[in-house]
C-alpha cells in the first residue's frame, strides 16, 4: 500500500518572512496594507476559536479581496516553496486554520461580497468571507434563507461552513452545508482557478463539488460559493417538553423520528444546563428538569400542526410532565433564547470549558450520556449536555477553571474517553466541527489504513506537493488543544 | 443475503479488468463496458434497518424494490427513485447518481450515502463515510463515488439515509397552467414537470395540506376545468438526458427535441432527441489525477468514463 502520510513539520523559530523576497512579491500582488506581517498579527492569526498550538506560525498574513488575488497569493506562496492555509473567521473549533509549520496564511475576511442572488432559481453566488447570518439577513426580503446555521453564525463564513461542512440546529430535516452548496469557485493548490459542480442539475464528471466541501482547506480555497436558498416556511410551531429523567428524554428523540416525524430541530439540554440557563436568562425553562427537549416543527400549516399534536402527545406518553407550546413569535423567540444562552451560561458555573463533538446512534443516546457523566466524574470534572439530538450529535461541554493545576491534563484524558465511548456505540469522530489537528490522531480509531489511504489518494490529486493546509485530518500526531474561545454573540 | 464483502473482495482480485453488474438498466451511460471483461456482481440483501435511526444499511447489489418494500413496512422510503426498480440495484443507481423525477421534494441522490464500503482496484473492502446522519469526519469521499460509475471502487454495502412516507400524496395534471409560478407558489411539490403545454404535478405531505396545495394548482390553471387528478407521471422520452439550468427551461417549445418532459425547478430534461452529454464540471487534469490514484491500472469498468470526449 501506498505511503501517503507526511511527517509533522518541525516547529519554526521567530519569523523570517519580512524581509522575504516573498512578502514582497505578495505585496506586488495585494495592496501592500493588505499583506501583514507584524509579530502581534502572526501571532493572533496563530490560533483559532480552538486554542489547540501547533507549535507554527503564519509566515505572512495576505488579505485578499478578489479570486485573481487568492489565485496570485498561493502562487506566490508555491513559488516560494511555502504552504499555504485558508482562514476565515477563525471560529472553527478542531485547529483547522491554525499554521503548522510557516504557512502563508490567506484570510477570507475582506471578501464579503454578495454577488448575485436569484430567488426565482433560489441560488445566490456570495464571496467565501460573507458571514452565515448576515447572509440569511440579506435573503430575507425575498423571503428565503441559508439553512445551515451553526451556533457560531454570527462569526463565521461561509467559506469555513463549506471547509468544515457546518451544521446546526436546523440542519436535521434539510441537512448540513454539503446539501446546500451547488457550486464553487475555487483556487486549486498549483494557483489555477476553477468552478467545481454547476447550476445545472446533473453537471459532468466526478462530484468533486461534494468532494471539496469538508475537506477543511486541504484542498483548495473556495473564492465563490453558490449556495442552495431555501423558502422560509409559511407555519412554525416550538415547543419545550419538561422531563424527569434523560432517558424519558431520548424515548422521546426516538420515538418522534420512528413516527415519521422528522422536525426542523430536535435539540435536548440537561439538568444542570438548563437550571444555569434559567438562572442567566429567565427564559421560562423549568429549573428542576433532568432534561428538556426543545422541538421546532416547520412547514404548510397542517402538517406542523398535526406534527406537533403527536410531539405532545408522544412527549407526555414518554412520561414529560409539561409540555409547553409556544403561542406566538414572542414565546418562541424566548425559549430559542434559552437554547442559545448555554455559552452565556457556563461561563456562570466555572471559567472555561472544552466543547466536544462527536455522533451516536440515535438509539444509543441514553448509554452514551451515562458513560460521558461517569467519564466526567472519574475525571471530577463537570459536564453539561446541550446538543443536537435529533440527528445524535452530543456536544458534552467539560467544565473547568485553567488554574487549578493539573486539570488540563483531565480534560484531555476525559475527552479522550468521550470519543472511545462514542466510537464504541458505533458513532463518528465528529458531527460538525471537523477533524483538523484536534482530532487527526483519533482518525485511525475510525478508519483503516486501507481506508485512511484512500482519503489522503483525494489529496493527492488536488494536491500531489500538500501545499494546501499541510497537517491536517490525515493523522501523523496530534497534540489537543488547551482553551477553546467563544466568539462574540455565538452560542452552543 | 447473498454474497459477503470479503467475498465479493476475492472475486474482484487485485489484478485484471472487471466490470460491475447491477440491473443492467442504466448500463449504456458513461459508454458500454469494454468487450469480454469479467464480470462480477455486488452482494446483495438487506443488513440492517433501525427505523429510530432513520437509516439503512444495504449490499449494493439489493434492488430497489427490495429495500422499498422492507421499508415501506414501517412507513419509510429512500430517495432512490430509478425508472426500473425491479432490476435496479441500489448500487448502480448510486454508481450512476442519477436522481429520480421526486428530485425536488426528496433531494438529489448524491445527498443520500452515509457510508459506502468499496471494493478497490487493489481488491480490497475500503470504507468510506460514516453509518450516523450526521458526520464530517474526514474527506467525504461519499459524495465523489456517487456518480463515480464505479471507476473508483466498486460498492459492496452501502448506508443510506431514509426518510418517512408522506401521508399523502397526489399526482395533478394541469393543462396550460404555467410550471414556473407553480413553482414559486407550492412549497409541497415533489415534483413538477411539464411538456411544454401541460404540467403535471406531485404534491406531498399532510392530506389538508395536499388539499390546500391542490386548490393553488387550480388557481394557477385558471380554473378545475383544466385540472385532473391523474395516478402518476406521464411516460418519460428515453432518447436523451439534459441537464440545463432551472431559469433555461423557460425557453423550450412544445416539440423541441422532438418532444421533451422538464423537471421544473431541478433542470433535468427528458427528450426524445438524443442530446450530447453534459460539458465536464472542473479541470480535465484532475479527473484524470482522480482515477490515477484510485484505480492507476484502469481496471475497473474499462471503456466507462464520466469524462466524456
Ligand atoms: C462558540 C462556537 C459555536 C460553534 N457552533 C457550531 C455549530 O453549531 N455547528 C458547526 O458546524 N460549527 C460550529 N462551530 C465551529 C465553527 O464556527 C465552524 O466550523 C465554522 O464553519 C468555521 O468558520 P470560520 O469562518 O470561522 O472558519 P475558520 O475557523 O477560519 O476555518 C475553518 C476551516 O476552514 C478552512 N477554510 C476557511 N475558509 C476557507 C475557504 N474559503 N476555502 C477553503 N477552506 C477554508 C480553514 O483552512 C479551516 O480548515 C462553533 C464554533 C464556536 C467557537
Amino acid at each position: 500500500m501506498a505511503q501517503r502520510y507526511r511527517e509533522p513539520v518541525t516547529p519554526p523559530g521567530p519569523s523570517t518572512a519580512a524581509a522575504d523576497p516573498l512578502v514582497a512579491d505578495l505585496r506586488r500582488a495585494l495592496a501592500p496594507d493588505r499583506v501583514r506581517t507584524e509579530d502581534l498579527e502572526l501571532a493572533l492569526y496563530g490560533r483559532d476559536a480552538s486554542g489547540i498550538d501547533a507549535g507554527g506560525r503564519a509566515a505572512v498574513v495576505c488579505l485578499p479581496e478578489t479570486t485573481e488575488e487568492v489565485a496570485a497569493c498561493v502562487r506566490a506562496a508555491r513559488a516560494h516553496g511555502r504552504p499555504f492555509v485558508a482562514r476565515g473567521a477563525g471560529t472553527g473549533l478542531a485547529g483547522g486554520a491554525v499554521p503548522v509549520g510557516e504557512p502563508v496564511v490567506i484570510v477570507t475576511t475582506r471578501m464579503t461580497r454578495i454577488l448575485e442572488v436569484d430567488p426565482d432559481e433560489r441560488v445566490a453566488w456570495v464571496q467565501p468571507g460573507v458571514l452565515n447570518l448576515d447572509l440569511t439577513r440579506h435573503l430575507a426580503t425575498w423571503d428565503l434563507h441559508f439553512a445551515p446555521d451553526p451556533s457560531s453564525q454570527q462569526a463565521c463564513t461561509i467559506g469555513g461552513n463549506v471547509a468544515n461542512n457546518s451544521g446546526g440546529p436546523h440542519c436535521l430535516r434539510d441537512g448540513v452545508t454539503s446539501a446546500h452548496v451547488v457550486a464553487l469557485e475555487v483556487v486549486l493548490p498549483d494557483g489555477s482557478v476553477t468552478v467545481l459542480g454547476a447550476l445545472d442539475p446533473e453537471p459532468g464528471g466526478y462530484d468533486l463539488r461534494g468532494a471539496f466541501v469538508g475537506s477543511e482547506g486541504c484542498l483548495g480555497i473556495a473564492t465563490r460559493v453558490a449556495v442552495r436558498l431555501t423558502p422560509n416556511p409559511p407555519a412554525v410551531r416550538t415547543l419545550l417538553a419538561d422531563f424527569a429523567s434523560v432517558e424519558d428524554a431520548a424515548a422521546t428523540v426516538s420515538a418522534v423520528i420512528a413516527a415519521g416525524i422528522v422536525p426542523a430541530a430536535l435539540e435536548m439540554m440537561d439538568a444542570r444546563i438548563t437550571a444555569a440557563v434559567e438562572d442567566y436568562v429567565g427564559a421560562g425553562y423549568p429549573r428542576d428538569a433532568a432534561a428538556v427537549l426543545l422541538v421546532e416543527l416547520d412547514g404548510l400549516p397542517a402538517g406542523v400542526e398535526a406534527h406537533a399534536a403527536e410531539v405532545v402527545r408522544l412527549a407526555t406518553a414518554h412520561g414529560a410532565r409539561a409540555v409547553r407550546v409556544a403561542a406566538d413569535d414572542a414565546e418562541r423567540a424566548l425559549l430559542w433564547k434559552g437554547r442559545k444562552s448555554a455559552f452565556g451560561a457556563v461561563a456562570r458555573i466555572l471559567p472555561d470549558y472544552y466543547l466536544h463533538d462527536t455522533v451516536v446512534p440515535r438509539t444509543r443516546l441514553v448509554e452514551v450520556l451515562r458513560r460521558v457523566y461517569q467519564i466526567a466524574e472519574r475525571h471530577d470534572l463537570v459536564v453539561v449536555n446541550v446538543f443536537h439530538a435529533g440527528d445524535g450529535n452530543l456536544h458534552p461541554l467539560l467544565l473547568f477553571d485553567r488554574r487549578v493545576p493539573g486539570v488540563m491534563d483531565r480534560v484531555h484524558a476525559a475527552g479522550e474517553e468521550i470519543v472511545a465511548a462514542s466510537l464504541e456505540a458505533g458513532g463518528v469522530l465528529s458531527g460538525e466541527h471537523g477533524i483538523g489537528l484536534e482530532k487527526k490522531a483519533y482518525m485511525d480509531r475510525l478508519f483503516g489504513p486501507d481506508d485512511l489511504d484512500a482519503q489522503a489518494r483525494l489529496r493527492e490529486a488536488f494536491d500531489p506537493d500538500g501545499a494546501a493546509n499541510p497537517d491536517k485530518v490525515l493523522p501523523a500526531g496530534a497534540r489537543c488543544g488547551d482553551l477553546q474561545r467563544a466568539p462574540e454573540g455565538a452560542w452552543i | 443475503m447473498t454474497g459477503t464483502l470479503d467475498g465479493f473482495a476475492a472475486e474482484v482480485g487485485p489484478a485484471e479488468p472487471v466490470t460491475v453488474v447491477g440491473g443492467r438498466t442504466q448500463w449504456s451511460v458513461g459508454g458500454a463496458p469494454a468487450e469480454d471483461v469479467r464480470e462480477v456482481r455486488a452482494p446483495a440483501g438487506i443488513v440492517a434497518h433501525e427505523p429510530a435511526e432513520l437509516t439503512v444499511r444495504v449490499r449494493a447489489g439489493t434492488t430497489v424494490a427490495e429495500l422499498d418494500a422492507a421499508l415501506a413496512e414501517h412507513g419509510q422510503m429512500v430517495p432512490l427513485d430509478p425508472p426500473d426498480p425491479e432490476r435496479a440495484t441500489v448500487g448502480g443507481v448510486l454508481a450512476v447518481g442519477r436522481s429520480g423525477i421526486r428530485r425536488l421534494g426528496r433531494g438529489p441522490v448524491r445527498d443520500c450515502l452515509l457510508e459506502a464500503r468499496y471494493v478497490s482496484a487493489e481488491g480490497r473492502v475500503v470504507k468510506a463515510g460514516g453509518p450516523t446522519v450526521k458526520n464530517v469526519s474526514g474527506f467525504d469521499l461519499c459524495r465523489l463515488l456517487v456518480g463515480s460509475l464505479g471507476t473508483l471502487g466498486l460498492l459492496a454495502e452501502v448506508v443510506v439515509r431514509v426518510s418517512p412516507r408522506p401521508a399523502a400524496s397526489r399526482w395533478l395534471q394541469a393543462a396550460g397552467a404555467d410550471p414556473f409560478a407553480l413553482r414559486r407558489r407550492l412549497l409541497g411539490a415533489s415534483s413538477i414537470l411539464w411538456d411544454g403545454a401541460t404540467t403535471w404535478v406531485l404534491l406531498e405531505g399532510h392530506p389538508a395540506d395536499v388539499d390546500a396545495e391542490s386548490a393553488v394548482v387550480t388557481s394557477v390553471a385558471g380554473g378545475a376545468a383544466a385540472v385532473a387528478e391523474v395516478a402518476g407521471p406521464p411516460p418519460l422520452p428515453a432518447g436523451g438526458r439534459l441537464s440545463a439550468r432551472p431559469s433555461a427551461l423557460r425557453d423550450l417549445r412544445t416539440g423541441d427535441h422532438a418532444g421533451f418532459v422538464a423537471e421544473v425547478g431541478v433542470g433535468v430534461v427528458h427528450t426524445t432527441a438524443p442530446v450530447p452529454p453534459p460539458p465536464l464540471a472542473g479541470p480535465r487534469e484532475l479527473h484524470r489525477r482522480i482515477k490515477a490514484v484510485f484505480d492507476p491500472t484502469g481496471r475497473l469498468n474499462p471503456g466507462r468514463s464520466v469524462v466524456t470526449a
